[in-house]
């Protein structure tokens, strides 16, 4: 056994580095129903105005927050088999960093703003 | 004329000052002498295909160290010369530096000391040892190594340039708008700190992408990550922090780019922009940097107190929870650095307790060397010194660091050579001494060749004694109220103190100066130094299971890996050194010059870009995404080296190393 090295795909040997998981054409199938259904639901309830305001926005943000877990799991094919361990770990310490400096960001410069700039305009 | 070379004139030549005249022409002569003893000792061609093009992560890792090191004289001198100016402007005269040229030397020194001593000095550390510690034949996209290294060179050549051609920024290291912002620093000074830093942060974060692919996917069999060497793990951990905040950094740079060249109002006073933003945005950045630059040297330690204990790391499971604690505190801690720009009580409370957190995990880490050395044959050589050295030194800057962390104290020390004396504490005491105790440790693993004791010990005591009188009177100066960044000042009885801070650089200087005695004189006894064993300090980790320098496969046969300090285990089972029957031949990547021709087209447009010289601008950047693309299609890319090559090489290293 020659071991490649380099710009080619380490061996066997060197850890869980077997192909891709190809998804089956069911699972994009799945995927691509359930995101449809989740893009039409706002949609209808932004058109027809069924409900208020009040509602409808956290409903959006709610099926927005779905339709981002069916893309992981059925496009980007994250799942929590040992083979995906390092995309998942990955993407959950890149959400964490994101929602801290985020979030971060935004509560320290609201205070900045009411401390620091009373009376003129509002932060965009 | 005019237009083809946009803003440059010979104007931008500094010809009517002395000082930079000077420097200019040393760094010349420097060069010439350089490549006079080159051509003297007949080395080009060597150069240019061994090193320049090499994608040997060991090459690579070399390079960067030597780029570290020059960088490190460069921002000394900054260094010495704001100490003297200081020590000489104190009792009412002007001093010899005028107040915008002191701006640049104070800019420049952060900017080198950080962006292009400490991250290559580390990143050379992390390439030459980590793929030998984790059983690797090299990192897993070699070119992509190369070119990471030759960008980071790039950024410092345009730093370098702009000693000669214009000006630097005057604005302190991190060019906090609206100084920085083209209706206060109109000049190019901004523009070659945006660019140099640009370029750098391109390689640095490829660097990162390939270190971290390189430890989850080429580690040898058997290697599980809680059997990784501690060094690896925090290698590991810094590149993730390194992914993970660079971006912000660039995002950041962008914006004030925009500002400059667009006329747009990110961080403008006027139109909506908002400066505040910025102070934010390049400390999510900066706090996890400071950790990148300390985690590597917090492996060097462990890997050199476990060595010359004769000891199993005391508490390997905690210091790979404490690694992983800190760097996921590290981006909780970023306010720190602004308490006193008014978000008020609540949210400075919350960064302040965060804050105070991390001294847990880096207190755990304290008292895991400290009892890996209890009751441990303890060898008292160069890298233990400096581990000693920085681990007394380290708890001083860690403790003043609490202090400050404390946001009524710090609206106090805010901005005073307490902060200053606080972050040197920390970084000199933990990041350069970790760099030392890492160059002596592992130099006769890249070079086959120990490091003079003698001289290592007395650059040791110098920086050591050194560093104390450079830093604890600006600890003093600081709680008296003196500022940072002062041109003069007219105060006798801080006078004395920053005489006593210069004397201070005085002796971190004989410290240097013993250091390139140390290698100077190693290379010239290297017959006498010449270790043939590959395993001078009786190592733990495997690579020591190599021989010095590393055939550029690194293994024969990748070793299987049943335990921690693998490498240990063999030596006790009597499987070191047993001499293969049989090799196979070996797949290897061959060498190649596209990273260093990208990377002079990358120099050329950060020039074009600072110049406003757009058709250069524009050329380079074709030229540069061109070539990168038609190396995409270069086929002849690798070779075999055969097994009689390997044979030979194995049979000579055994051959020693049973002696």
């Amino acid at each position: 056994m020659h071991e490649p090295r380099g710009p080619l795909i380490p061996s066997p040997a060197h850890g869980p580095s077997e192909a891709t998981p190809h998804a089956t054409v069911r699972s994009y199938v799945t995927g691509f129903v359930l995101s449809v259904v989740l893009t039409a639901i706002p949609f209808v309830l932004v058109m027809s105005g069924l409900a208020p305001a009040a509602t409808t926005v956290p409903i959006c943000v709610a099926l927005g927050v779905a339709q981002i877990v069916v893309h992981l799991v059925y496009f980007l094919h994250m799942n929590t088999s040992s083979s995906q361990t390092w995309n998942t770990a990955a993407f959950v310490f890149t959400f964490v960093i994101v929602a801290i400096l985020v979030g971060g960001s935004l509560w320290v410069m609201y205070h900045m703003d009411m401390n620091m700039m009373p009376g003129m305009m509002p932060m965009e | 004329m005019g237009d083809m070379l946009g803003k440059l004139t010979l104007d931008a030549v500094p010809m009517h000052q002395p000082i930079i005249m000077g420097a200019v022409a040393f760094m010349i002569l420097c060069g010439l002498g350089v490549a006079a003893l080159i051509t003297h000792l007949g080395f080009w061609r060597t150069l240019w295909s061994d090193w320049i093009t090499s994608v040997d992560h060991k090459k690579i890792g070399i390079m960067y160290i030597m780029l570290a090191m020059v960088m490190l004289l460069r921002g000394f001198s900054d260094a010495i010369m704001m100490r003297m100016q200081q020590a000489l402007a104190s009792t009412g005269g002007p001093g010899y530096l005028p107040p915008e040229h002191f701006d640049q030397v104070f800019t420049a020194h952060g900017v080198i000391m950080i962006f292009f001593m400490a991250m290559p000095f580390i990143v050379g550390l992390m390439n030459i040892v980590m793929p030998l510690q984790i059983g690797a034949r090299d990192v897993a996209f070699p070119y992509l190594n190369n070119l990471s290294f030759w960008l980071t060179a790039a950024g410092a050549l345009l730093v370098n340039i702009s000693l000669g051609i214009g000006e630097f920024a005057k604005t302190g290291w991190l060019a906090y708008p609206p100084l920085s912002e083209i209706a206060y620093s109109p000049g190019v000074g901004v523009d070659y700190y945006i660019w140099a830093l640009q370029i750098a942060g391109v390689g640095t974060l490829l660097s990162g992408v390939n270190m971290i692919t390189t430890i989850l996917k080429m580690r040898a069999p058997g290697m599980t990550l809680m059997r990784m060497p501690i060094f690896s793990w925090t290698a590991l951990c810094a590149n993730m922090l390194i992914v993970a905040a660079f971006p912000i950094l660039t995002a950041t740079l962008a914006m004030l780019s925009l500002d400059r060249y667009l006329g747009m109002h990110f961080f403008t006073n006027d139109a909506g922009g908002n400066p505040m933003m910025y102070v934010n945005l390049i400390w999510a950045w900066g706090h996890p940097e400071v950790y990148i630059l300390i985690l590597p040297c917090f492996g060097v330690f462990s890997e050199v107190i476990s060595t010359f204990s004769s000891k199993q790391l005391f508490g390997y499971t905690s210091m790979v929870y404490a690694t992983v604690c800190i760097t996921v505190l590290s981006f909780l801690v970023w306010l720190h650095h602004f308490f006193t720009m008014g978000t008020g009580a609540d949210v400075n409370a919350f960064f302040g307790i965060t804050t105070m957190i991390i001294a847990i995990p880096t207190g755990a880490k304290i008292f895991n060397w400290l009892f890996t050395m209890y009751r441990g044959r303890v060898r008292f050589t160069t890298p233990v010194l400096w581990t000693i050295g920085f681990m007394i030194t380290f708890v001083i800057g860690g403790m003043t660091g609490v202090l400050m962390a404390v946001p009524p104290a710090d609206f106090v020390l805010h901005n005073s050579l307490f902060l200053i004396a606080h972050f040197h504490n920390v970084i000199i005491g933990g990041v350069v001494f970790g760099c030392m105790a890492g160059v002596n440790y592992w130099f006769p693993k890249a070079f086959g060749f120990t490091l003079d004791e003698r001289l290592g010990k007395i650059s040791f005591w110098c920086w050591l004694v050194g560093f104390y009188l450079a830093f604890m009177p600006l600890y003093a100066l600081g709680l008296m109220g003196m500022t940072r960044r002062l041109d003069h000042v007219n105060n006798p009885v801080w006078h004395v103190y920053l005489v006593v801070a210069m004397v201070g650089a005085v002796i971190i200087m004989c410290g240097i100066a013993a250091q390139i005695a140390q290698i100077t004189v190693s290379i010239w006894n290297r017959a006498a130094l010449r270790d043939l064993t590959g395993d001078p300090w009786n190592g733990r980790t495997l690579e020591w299971a190599v021989a010095s320098p590393p055939p550029a496969y690194n293994f024969a046969r990748t070793p299987i890996v049943t335990t921690r300090d693998a490498y240990w285990e063999m030596k006790r089972r009597g499987l070191a050194h047993n001499p293969l029957p049989a090799y196979r031949p070996i797949h290897m990547p061959r060498n190649t010059a596209t990273g260093v021709i990208v990377s002079a087209f990358a120099a050329a447009l950060g020039f074009g870009l600072i110049w406003h010289i757009w058709w250069l601008s524009i050329a380079s950047f074709v030229a540069a995404i061109g070539i990168a693309i038609t190396h995409s299609f270069n086929e002849d890319r690798d070779y075999y080296v055969t097994p009689d090559e390997i044979a030979e090489n194995e049979g000579k290293y055994h051959l020693a190393s049973q002696v």
